[in-house]
């Protein structure tokens, strides 16, 4: 009884962790399964016929590709432009700062259906086409805030006597930047980017309001929540679960052994 | 290597001629110029899109002969008679939902922050983890988890929950799916790591010796946290609950994938407004009316909270 | 200010030790700090003063060993139920609470309500009356380190421990503030421990300095006898600066004689650490500032009984109010010689030949089994390697 007292936190926080994990879990188990309607959602037996077939089921694995197309470009636009301010606002003084800094906190801070709705009332009152194009240019403005805030937090922690120390040491403005600021500023720049990524992915109620008949994943998903959820959709989310995971756990060990040579 | 081998610093330059310098004024533009491409799209596809939602609301017509400016306010009005329960009703299920992702999410944090010693990195791929999957997907798990006669059911019912919840009114008979409870289940699942990795960061930041000079200064460790570590973590607290409450309070996923016609709030009012009745006036309204609830509850938090370094 | 509560007596800390893994911090240890001293933990980082500290204060459990405070065992008592207060290295002032209120924190912990009269004494105490409002950011090093002080002393603890208490501050500060913290503990009569790697800062404070190092307390004793006479190469070379010669005794008796690069010295044998038999070796150490330096061309007017080393002037080095000489010498490489500047001769410069002299009672003899070069600055960087491993 007093381990349990003394461990409460340990077991609340682990409490917490298994029910975030859980879905996860039932998404993977039910990627084998053989649901006996079309809705997957009850357990009937064990198959694989899915993992054999992932993109068995008409329009599937293109809505994947376009999501990842969109995603890839919205993250490259929501970076570019978001490291960019994110440099101006910490490097530099300039008037209307405060304005700035608002219209860049205000995307963060507004339900996402407000966001939505609006993008669309002005879509449709300049008479544009939805699809595509309205899509990516709705990714790239909610992703943006998010990486100059990344981008920043890494800026500002930044020591400016590096920049200081380059150019006493020969380096012209281009030089200092490309070889000191850059690379510093780099394990930001991958963050919002990263952030960026998966938030563009999976984007739903934005890009809900926004595509008109175009079809990026998370909508593929929804509107088969209506008419009928392929176990396809278990493996693909399983699959990228999978494959983040792996990369993430590569990531820490390669950063783990850099560290341990680093210091013998 | 003798001190000769070390190659001599350049001589400086001769000044440039006055004219090759570059100008000050040119100098000055430079952050303007670096804020002008992300300005611009957010102020065309952010803050425009806010002008004609404004006046899309107060355009009044039809869908075939066209909407006309006609600064008919009443539609706000009618708007809110009409759907005040599914505003309620988004406060309360995101209000709620964001309290159990604080209580949720505090220990993990707290966990991982103070407790996880080697085990942190994995904790935090963990809690990272479940975005890899869409959260769609996820959202739909839960209708399997809450299943009718399924496991978890069955367990709230066998120790009498289900008869608690009954009650309060947030579950009906032996049902937990299509009832309120299920969609703040699935609101707090879908943000609780919106809440956890700023309480993380917060908590984390937090010197370890003051823990230690609080002990030292007769604090017991219930007292520690309530007047060292719970009080330095506030800038998580203030920032996890409003990245929780803001999304949560316009989700109309949870809602419709979970939870019935009884559970709908004003995302899905919102959403079929706008792509199903095509009532585009009426939208627009509950969207500026959500908005503007949603500003004025956060600034009031902001600046009874004292945090205003949040970006 | 000496205080009703301060009954408590002595800390004893009774084969105490701290492992972490295959690592040893502290090795089994036994210490008495009498009550009402300034007692000094002494060592380069690493070892193990620090760690001896926290199990004082109850932040670290010992791995074996108890801890008393007067009669009373506290080895098992949190730290916040031991009547022990802590000044934390970099202060660990509480950055969300006002300079008040971090002092008056212990107190309301206790459940003390009315807590205004004390904390404005011990403001007034450190000097700080006018910042009671300020939060810690606001105030300077030296501040925030008398108000670290404060909050611990308005416990009224048996014992104020402080760690490192004085390394973030600058060099004319730290010196005030030994004065000031040396005034405090003289004021209120509270057992202070403290941890430091400065020796100057322990031996000017402390009536009692251990120097530890490795994990062991290598000496124990007032500031002037552990300088006077070490019994450890580390303490010899950590605690000022030392000249070791190895030397092989040849005759024992009162004194020690004993030869070393083809000259004989002489000491008294009761400042010899080690075994003095004739023919066993030993390391003849003399301080630098003992040693008068002569010219070779008037060796002859050294007095009789004098212990005397030939040798060559390598490097001068100008201080102010010395001038310190560094000597080879068939005995040894690279001696130090400080000479006070009072009449300079000009004679003594790089290359010339001169003969160091000095009394023979200013001559302490260590056991020649240790390594010559512990506790000097070369041997840090050993130290360091051997921790990381």
């Amino acid at each position: 009884m007093r381990l349990l007292r003394k461990n409460l936190v340990v077991i609340a926080g682990l409490l917490t962790l298994a029910y975030m994990i859980l879905p996860n879990v039932v998404v993977m188990v039910f990627s084998f399964n053989d649901p006996a309607g079309r809705f997957n959602y009850a357990w009937r037996e064990f198959s694989t016929d899915a993992w054999r077939d992932p993109c068995g089921v008409a329009d599937l694995c293109g809505s994947l590709a376009l999501s990842l197309q969109i995603a890839a470009w919205a993250t490259l636009g929501a970076t570019a432009l978001g490291t960019m301010i994110a440099f101006a606002l910490v490097r530099y003084r300039f008037r209307a700062r405060g304005a700035i800094n608002s219209l860049i906190f205000l995307p963060m801070a507004m339900p996402e259906v407000v966001m939505a709705a609006s993008l669309l009332t002005l879509f449709l009152n300049m008479g544009v086409e939805l699809g595509f194009w309205t899509v990516l240019i709705a990714h790239i403005m909610f992703c943006l805030s998010f990486v100059v805030t990344a981008v920043k937090a890494r800026v500002m922690s930044m020591d400016p006597r590096l920049e200081e120390a380059a150019r006493d040491l020969y380096a012209g403005p281009v030089q200092t930047f490309l070889r000191v600021t850059l690379p510093i500023a780099a394990p930001g720049i991958a963050a919002g980017a990263l952030l960026a990524f998966a938030l563009s992915f999976d984007d739903f109620i934005i890009t809900n309001f926004n595509a008109g008949s175009t079809v990026t994943f998370p909508m593929f998903v929804w509107g088969s929540a209506q008419r009928g959820t392929p176990v396809q959709i278990n493996v693909i989310g399983t699959a990228m679960f999978v494959i983040a995971v792996l990369v993430v756990v590569a990531g820490q060990v390669a950063a783990g052994r850099r560290k341990r040579t680093d210091v013998s | 290597m003798t001190i000769t081998d070390i190659p001599r610093a350049p001589e400086a330059p001769e000044a440039p001629p006055a004219a090759v310098r570059k100008s000050p004024a040119r100098k000055r533009l430079v952050p303007y110029w670096l804020l002008l491409p992300g300005i611009l799209w957010l102020l065309v596809f952010f803050a425009l899109p806010m002008v004609y939602q404004a006046s899309t609301s107060v355009q009044t017509g039809t869908l075939e002969q066209g909407f006309r400016v006609t600064w008919h306010f009443a539609t706000y009005w009618d708007a809110f008679a009409e759907y005040w329960p599914q505003f309620v009703r988004s406060l309360v299920y995101a209000g709620t939902a964001t309290a159990l992702c604080l209580l949720l999410g505090y220990p993990l944090a707290y966990l991982i922050a103070f407790k996880a010693g080697r085990w942190r990195n994995l904790l935090l791929v963990l809690v990272i983890a479940p975005f890899f999957t869409s959260f769609l997907i996820r959202t739909l798990a839960w209708k399997t988890i809450l299943a009718d006669g399924g496991a978890v059911v069955g367990a709230l019912d066998a120790l009498h929950v289900l008869d608690v919840t009954n009650w309060l009114g947030w579950t009906q008979g032996d049902r937990v799916l299509a009832t309120p409870m299920a969609v703040v289940c699935g609101l707090t699942y879908n943000f609780l790591p919106f809440m956890i990795l700023p309480l993380y960061t917060s908590l984390e930041r937090i010197d370890g010796r003051l823990h230690e000079a609080a002990k030292d200064l007769y604090a017991s460790p219930a007292t520690t946290f309530r007047k060292v570590t719970f009080p330095l973590s506030m800038p998580g607290v203030v920032s996890g609950t409003l990245l929780t409450f803001i999304p949560a309070s316009g989700d109309y996923v949870n809602a419709e994938l979970l939870g019935s016609t009884d559970t709908k709030m004003v995302g899905n009012v919102i959403q079929s407004q706008f792509l199903r009745v095509l009532d585009y006036p009426t939208a627009a309204a509950l969207s500026f009316i959500l908005m503007a609830i949603v500003l004025i509850m956060v600034t009031v938090y902001i600046r009874r909270a004292g945090t205003e370094d949040l970006v | 200010m000496t205080d009703s509560t301060n009954t408590g007596g002595d800390v004893r800390l009774s084969g105490i030790s701290k492992t972490y893994g295959s690592f040893t911090a502290v090795h089994p240890l036994d210490l008495t700090i009498p009550q009402g001293s300034f007692f000094a933990l002494l060592g380069a980082s690493g070892c193990g003063k620090t760690t001896t500290l926290r199990m004082i204060a109850g932040l670290e459990d010992p791995t074996t060993g108890t801890v008393h405070l007067g009669d009373k065992d506290v080895t098992d008592l949190p730290p916040y139920k031991r009547p022990v207060n802590t000044v934390f290295q970099s202060y660990a002032l509480f950055p969300h609470l006002d300079i008040f209120e971090n002092i008056a924190f212990g107190l309301r912990r206790r459940g003390i309500k009315s807590v205004k009269k004390q904390v404005g004494d011990m403001l007034d105490l450190v000097q700080l009356g006018d910042k009671a409002g300020h939060k810690p950011h606001q105030l300077s090093g030296g501040q925030q380190q008398r108000v670290a002080v404060a909050r611990a002393l308005i416990n009224h603890p048996q014992v104020l421990l402080l760690d490192e208490p004085l390394g973030a501050l600058d060099l004319k500060l730290r010196r005030q503030m030994q004065l000031e913290l040396k005034r405090i503990q003289t004021e209120v009569g509270i057992t202070f421990v403290h941890v430091t790697h400065d020796q100057e800062e322990a031996m000017t404070m402390a009536d009692t300095v251990a120097v530890m190092n490795g994990g062991r307390v290598e000496q124990l004793g007032a500031p002037a006898d552990l300088y006077e006479n070490p019994r450890t190469t580390f303490v010899a070379n950590f605690l000022g600066t030392s000249n070791l010669i190895e030397a092989e005794v040849v005759e024992t008796g009162t004194d020690v004689t004993v030869t070393a690069g083809g000259g004989k010295l002489r000491l008294p044998a009761d400042r010899c650490g080690a075994d003095t038999r004739p023919g066993g070796k030993l390391l003849v150490g003399i301080r630098p500032e003992k040693i008068t330096l002569a010219h070779a061309d008037d060796a002859g007017a050294i007095a009789d009984g004098r212990n005397r080393v030939t040798g060559r002037i390598v490097d001068t080095s100008f201080i102010g109010v010395s001038t310190q000489y560094v000597v080879d010498s068939p005995a040894g490489t690279a001696l130090q010689v400080y000479e006070q500047n009072i009449e300079r001769d000009s004679r003594l410069a790089p290359g010339a030949e001169v003969v160091l002299h000095w009394n023979p009672a200013h001559t302490f003899g260590l056991d020649a089994a240790q390594s010559m070069l512990a506790g000097t600055v070369s041997d840090a960087g050993v130290e360091t390697v051997e921790d990381a491993a």
